[in-house]
């Protein structure tokens, strides 16, 4: 559009302001096998992704809780698990923010799925799966789907200061569905 | 998701331009746009079709679901604009006693109205605009659509007017 400034395009400027170091993301592609981790998702609970082992997995990274991302892009997740769920996919948030402040905002945010702390070693998790942003100290917007068998089956990288919504990963899982049905048919 | 029968329309099918939005009653900047959306509707008259689809933030805005059933209740009986205008012009009195009071205002029948909202009697269908728009794209609201293209600017009615008239008139 020409007229007018543009909300998210407003949005990445702040975003790039914030964080100016980070490159393009080479982020792990499809096909790659999803590295295994176990993070605290509460003070006193851990997750690892070998637990979702025959489940269907989303993993959202996202560079900062109360990140001002019009129209917060957990929150709008949050709205969307029971589709995921339909699909067979647990969601996995990920950042580079303590366990305290992970507890916060989810509690503020109202949100029914883990906020997963890649704390320390910082990013750690991030940099295994290609998309932390050294320098800025957080981790890429990128979201991964993983296969029953832990196989990354669609990632992608979203412009940092953009919300990508969830269109992708629900082509990605129906995807996945339907490649399932093939082999069973 | 094409526009269609089942969408609440406001404008004439033949209309050059349609603004499609999908919006949240309880969603603060969906207010603003409100207003917005009525300048350009008397701006534009019969060149707009205008299309509102439900996109409800339940969990961050406890009030939506229920602001959206009963706009829906309102609709069934022939009067979902005049419950669609007095819920974005009461964002801050969404409790269903409020929402009752506005059925009655519109002449609706309220322990009928009320018990299609408590029962979530339209459930799928918000559930439908809601999945229709996150297919679409939609990450958040509101989001508006001109002729099927995702709108990207602001949501002032100078930048908004700015885009329809280049939709309509594109420059060569």
């Amino acid at each position: 559009m020409k007229t007018g400034t543009n909300q998210e395009h407003g949005n990445q400027s702040r975003y790039n302001r914030l964080y100016p170091k980070g490159r393009k993301a080479n982020a792990l592609a499809a096909g790659s096998a999803a590295p295994d981790f176990t993070l605290k998702s509460t003070p006193d609970q851990s997750v690892s992704l070998s637990e979702f082992k025959g489940q269907r997995v989303v993993l959202a990274f996202y560079p900062a809780d109360w990140s001002p991302v019009c129209g917060d892009q957990m929150t709008l997740y949050n709205e969307i698990l029971p589709e995921f769920q339909k699909l067979g996919a647990e969601l996995l948030g990920i950042s580079v923010d303590g366990v305290w402040c992970h507890a916060a905002f989810a509690h503020h945010r109202k949100l029914h799925f883990p906020l997963l702390s890649d704390f320390e070693p910082k990013g750690a998790i991030a940099r295994t799966y290609r998309v932390y942003r050294d320098g800025d100290g957080v981790s890429e917007r990128a979201l991964f789907v993983l296969d029953r068998e832990g196989i990354i089956h669609w990632s992608y990288v979203s412009p940092i200061g953009v919300n990508p919504g969830a269109a992708g990963i629900l082509a990605a899982l129906e995807d996945l569905q339907k490649k399932e049905r093939e082999v069973t048919a | 998701m094409p526009v269609s029968r089942r969408d609440h329309i406001q404008g004439p099918a033949n209309a050059p331009l349609t603004l499609l939005e999908y919006g949240d009653f309880e969603c603060p900047v969906c207010g603003m746009a409100y207003a917005v959306v009525k300048t350009l509707q008397q701006n534009l008259r019969h060149r707009l079709r205008f299309v509102f689809r439900h996109f409800p933030m339940t969990n961050v805005h406890p009030h939506a679901e229920h602001a959206a059933e009963a706009a829906e209740a309102a609709g069934a009986r022939g009067a979902f604009w005049e419950m669609h205008d007095l819920l974005f012009e009461n964002q801050e009195a969404l409790e269903d006693e409020d929402l009752l009071e506005y059925a009655a205002a519109l002449g609706l029948d309220t322990s009928a109205v009320l018990a299609e909202i408590e029962a979530g009697a339209y459930a799928g269908r918000l559930r439908e605009d809601f999945m229709s728009g996150v297919r679409s794209g939609v990450n958040g609201t509101p989001t508006f659509f001109i002729n099927g293209l995702r709108y990207e600017g602001s949501f002032d009615a100078e930048s908004l007017m700015g885009a329809l008239v280049e939709t309509a008139e594109p420059e060569i």
